[in-house]
């Protein structure tokens, strides 16, 4: 599997994803410049998190415009699987590839802590590796994390199970207590309606370690990992898990 | 061709929960402005445009507002074209 890891200036998660996929996975993965316009041969892409153009104007109103995204949005068409992480989340809500918007968090903070994330959605290309329902606890970093569309377009994403992560309290129900920024229906990621473009806020690559404190990211990588290989006709490679379970990716900080 | 001034203001939409005027306004409150209601926040833009007239400078304002400068889903924006520039 080679994964394209799109870096604009100020991405800031790209090394993290970056090892997720190489160090967790054993798969390769490479960075392909904002203003490159392929993505060469990736079979997966992934938007990393970060203040791309500084948050200017709005999270990723910018980056939308930079000429890789107009490979993004040929890759997204042709059924690739995009995954966009926080700032890439943004990214492909302002880029039209997935619905509604992230305004400021409710608090007007910026918030760095770790939430628990319900999982509503096990069908896409990035959560086939979790149960339904399984509760997970990430990492979140974002001061516009706050998920707002119009009553249609939520309607929708609820009616066709699109809401892949929700805020959930210790109880694992999506009460407002478990609403870290003020999201509407506590929704923490989505999916698109052809179910290849998926978006969240939380950072499932910082929970790729013991170290980290949750390893509860991983899924997401391995789900990728089992869709590509699944769609290359190949069986997923064993020796990476048994790596993974003797603690091998746990060696320090990111580059 | 002409220079124009423009102006775009662009608003949180009527009905979202705006948490920046909420904060002005509960800071307003308690130095005892208390006759204050519906605090919203909002952007100013200033461009200068070359159009034929006024009217090519708003419809190009427009769609700058709808392209970029303002996201539709969660902003209004209105427009204003300074005559005599």
């Amino acid at each position: 599997m080679r994964v394209a890891i799109v870096t604009f200036p100020g991405s800031n998660c790209d090394y993290d994803c970056y090892k997720a996929v190489t160090e967790l996975l054993g798969e390769e993965a490479f960075f392909v410049w904002h203003r490159e316009s392929s993505l060469r041969d990736a079979d997966a892409v992934i938007l990393p998190g970060g203040f791309s153009y500084g948050d200017y104007l709005r999270g990723g109103a910018i980056a939308r415009f930079s000429p890789v995204m107009e490979a993004v949005r040929e890759f997204a068409a042709g059924g690739g699987p995009v995954l966009g992480i926080c700032n890439g989340f943004q990214i492909l809500c302002e880029a039209g590839l997935l619905p509604g918007a992230l305004v400021r968090n409710r608090s007007l903070k910026f918030q760095g802590e770790v939430v628990r994330v319900r999982v509503e959605n096990t069908s896409t290309p990035f959560t086939t590796a979790y149960e339904p329902g399984q509760v997970l606890r990430l990492h979140i970093a974002h001061g516009q994390g706050n998920y707002v569309a119009d009553p249609a377009t939520l309607n929708a994403l609820e009616a066709e199970g699109r809401v892949v992560f929700r805020y959930v309290d210790a109880d694992g129900q999506p009460t407002d207590a478990g609403n870290p920024n003020g999201s509407l229906h506590n929704i923490a990621g989505i999916v698109n309606e052809a179910g290849n473009v998926v978006g969240l806020m939380p950072h499932p690559e910082r929970s790729v370690s013991r170290l980290l404190g949750s390893m509860d990211g991983a899924g997401v990588f391995r789900s990728l990992q089992a869709t590509i290989s699944r769609s290359n006709g190949a069986l997923p490679s064993s020796d990476h898990m048994r790596h993974v379970a003797a603690g091998g990716f746990g060696h320090g900080g990111v580059a | 061709m002409t220079q124009f001034g423009i102006e775009v203001r662009i608003t949180p939409r009527q009905g979202l929960l705006d948490p920046q005027g909420q904060a002005i306004q509960n800071a307003l409150r308690s130095l005892a402005f208390d006759a204050v209601s519906d605090v919203r926040v909002g952007r100013l833009i200033r461009l200068r445009v070359a159009a034929e007239n006024a009217e090519a400078a708003e419809r190009a304002a427009e769609a700058m507002c709808r392209k970029l400068l303002a996201n539709p889903v969660t902003e209004d924006f209105a427009i204003r074209v300074e005559t005599g520039s």
